[in-house]
C-alpha cells in the first residue's frame, strides 16, 4: 500500500468502527460446505437454521481435491482442484453449483525449460477468488510453490508472478526436502479487499511475501516469525507458515498459525507478534489452521496439535479443543463442548476449517479421519455433520446464490 | 493407429479403444490431444515428461522416449502404474 502509517491507521480505526457498527449481512441465503477430500468432494447444504445438512456427493469420486472453492462475487460458479493418483493435476469448474463440471482448457503449468530444468506442476493446492473489482480473476496455489491466475473464471491459468521464474525465489522454495511430505505449497493467497493489486501470499516452507504492484514484485514479510531451533531466521527457507488469513473487518490486520507459534501484525508495521505465548502452555500454540471473524478483528480461532518431540500432528493429548481469543491474542479461551473427550487422534489440516459470515458466526473444520464439526455459537457447542468422509483437506463454508 | 486408453482417461474418449495418428509417440500425442482436449496434460508435463505413474506400451514393449517412431499398424497400450492406496 502506498500510503503513508498515519493515513492508514486512520483508515484502519475507521475500517473496524464501520465494522463493529455494521451488523452482520441479514441475508436468507444458504450456506453451503465444500469438503474436499483425498478421495473426492462433497457439498454439505444446509436449512436456514444451520441445524440440518444434506450430502451432495461424492463429486469426483477418488480424486484428490486439495480445494473445493465457491466463487463470492456470484455465488454458483465452483473451481475445484483435482489430480488423482495416475494422472496429472487439473482444474475441473462449475457454474450450476456442481450439477455439471468442465476442466479448465489450460490449467496452471510452469514455463517449459529446454534445458530440462523446469519445474513441474504437481498439484493445485489453494484456490482464491480475486478482487470483487475483477469478475473472473483467480488465483491457484501450486505444489511446488508457484503462483498463477485465471482471468476467465478459471478456464486458462498463466503465470500470475515473475517469481515463478526468479533464481532467487526458487532458492527460497527450496527442495521437496523443504516442504510438506505431500510436496511444498504455495498457500494463503490473500487479495485486499480494498486494493486488488495488494496481495500476499505464504509458502511451507519459504515465508510469507507481499506485493503491492498486482504480483510483478513481492517482498518478504517474516520479520518476528520464528523458526526451527538452529535455523537462521534470516532464510527464508526456514520459515513455514502454516496458514495466513486477513480480517476482513481490518484488512490491516492478519493472523497467522505458523510451524512456530501463533502470529499477529497490524500494517502497516512490518514485524509479526507471537500472540500464542499466551496460549496454555501444556497446549503449546502449533497447528495447521487458523480462522478469523468476518466482522471484529479481535477475534479468531485455532485448533492446536501437538508439535512435541516427534510431531504427532494429533490433537493434544487425544482431546481436540479450539482455541479462540476475543482480544486480539492476549488471552485464549478453550472451546471443547461436543467434541470427543478422550482418544481423538486426529489432525486438522490448514484449510480445513472456515466459517460463515452469519451472526453468531458459524465454524466449520474437516479432520483428518474424516468428519465434519461445525458450531453455530463461534464454537461454544459442537456438532458433528459427517462422519466416515475420507481424510479431509480443505473446508469452505460459503452462501449459495 | 488403434490406442487402448487407462480407465483413468476414458472420461475424455468415452471408450477404451481409439484412434489417432502421428509418426511418433509424442506426435501420437498430441493428435490425440487434438481428439479430446486436455488428455495429454494429465499423462505428460509441461517439461515434456511422462508422469510418474503413466505408462506406454507400443505394441507390447515399455517405452519411454516421446521421440520413439510409430507406425499406422502399431498398437499402443497407455497403462495406469502402481500409485498407492
Amino acid at each position: 500500500m502506498a500510503t503513508s502509517p498515519r493515513s492508514a491507521a486512520v483508515r484502519r480505526g475507521n475500517a473496524v468502527k464501520a465494522a463493529r457498527r455494521s451488523p452482520a449481512a441479514k441475508t436468507t441465503r444458504r450456506i453451503a460446505v465444500l469438503v474436499a477430500t483425498r478421495k473426492g468432494a462433497w457439498i454439505f447444504r444446509s436449512d436456514p437454521s444451520r441445524r440440518s445438512w444434506r450430502a451432495d456427493g461424492p463429486h469426483f469420486l477418488g480424486h484428490v481435491i486439495h480445494h473445493l472453492v465457491l466463487d463470492p462475487r456470484d455465488g454458483r460458479t465452483l473451481l475445484a482442484a483435482a489430480k488423482t493418483g495416475h494422472l496429472g493435476p487439473t482444474i475441473f469448474r462449475s457454474t450450476d453449483l456442481g450439477k455439471t463440471w468442465k476442466e479448465a482448457k489450460q490449467p496452471p503449468a510452469f514455463t517449459k525449460k529446454p534445458d530440462g530444468s523446469g519445474r513441474s506442476v504437481d498439484h493445485t493446492f489453494w484456490l482464491t477468488p480475486g478482487h470483487a473489482s475483477e469478475p473472473g480473476a483467480w488465483y491457484a496455489g501450486t505444489s511446488p510453490q508457484g503462483l498463477f491466475r485465471s482471468d476467465d473464471g478459471g478456464v486458462t491459468w498463466s503465470s500470475a508472478s515473475p517469481i515463478n521464474d526468479d533464481p532467487q525465489y526458487i532458492e527460497w522454495m527450496g527442495t521437496a526436502q523443504d516442504g510438506t511430505p505431500d510436496g511444498p505449497k504455495l498457500h494463503s493467497i490473500i487479495v485486499d479487499p480494498r486494493d486488488p493489486k495488494h496481495l500476499y501470499f505464504a509458502m511451507s516452507s519459504g515465508g510469507v511475501h507481499e506485493s503491492t504492484d498486482g504480483g510483478q514484485t513481492f517482498r518478504l514479510l517474516i520479520d518476528g516469525l520464528e523458526v526451527v531451533e538452529g535455523f537462521s531466521r534470516d532464510v527464508p527457507t526456514f520459515h513455514d507458515p502454516h496458514c495466513v488469513r486477513l480480517c476482513p473487518g481490518n484488512p490491516d490486520r492478519l493472523y497467522q498459525q505458523n510451524h512456530c507459534g501463533i502470529y499477529r501484525i497490524d500494517r502497516p508495521s512490518s514485524t509479526w507478534a507471537r500472540i500464542g505465548k499466551a496460549m496454555p502452555k501444556k497446549v503449546g500454540d502449533v497447528g495447521f489452521t487458523m480462522v478469523v471473524h468476518p466482522r471484529d478483528d479481535d477475534v479468531a480461532w485455532v485448533l492446536p496439535m501437538d508439535g512435541t518431540s516427534v510431531w504427532p500432528r494429533t490433537s493434544v493429548a487425544g482431546a481436540p479443543a479450539v482455541y479462540t481469543t476475543r482480544n486480539g491474542g492476549r488471552t485464549w479461551q478453550r472451546q471443547a463442548e461436543g467434541l470427543p473427550p478422550q482418544q481423538a487422534w486426529w489432525t486438522v489440516k490448514r484449510q480445513a476449517m472456515s466459517r460463515d459470515a452469519r451472526d453468531p458466526v458459524g465454524l466449520y473444520f474437516g479432520t483428518t479421519s474424516g468428519e465434519l464439526w461445525m458450531s453455530r455459537d463461534e464454537g461454544g457447542r459442537w456438532n458433528c455433520i459427517a462422519r466416515h468422509l475420507p481424510e479431509i483437506y480443505a473446508v469452505e463454508a460459503a452462501e449459495l446464490a | 493407429m488403434k490406442v487402448l486408453i487407462p480407465s483413468p482417461l476414458r472420461s475424455y474418449t468415452g471408450r477404451a479403444w481409439v484412434e489417432a495418428e502421428g509418426a511418433t509417440l509424442g506426435e501420437l500425442l498430441a493428435d490425440l490431444d487434438r481428439r479430446y482436449p486436455g488428455i495429454r496434460f494429465r499423462m505428460i508435463d509441461e517439461q515434456d515428461r511422462m508422469r510418474r505413474h503413466v505408462r506406454f506400451f507400443v505394441n507390447g514393449d515399455a517405452t519411454f522416449d516421446l521421440g520413439q517412431a510409430v507406425r499406422p499398424t502399431d498398437e499402443v497400450c497407455i497403462v495406469q502404474a502402481l500409485s498407492g492406496g
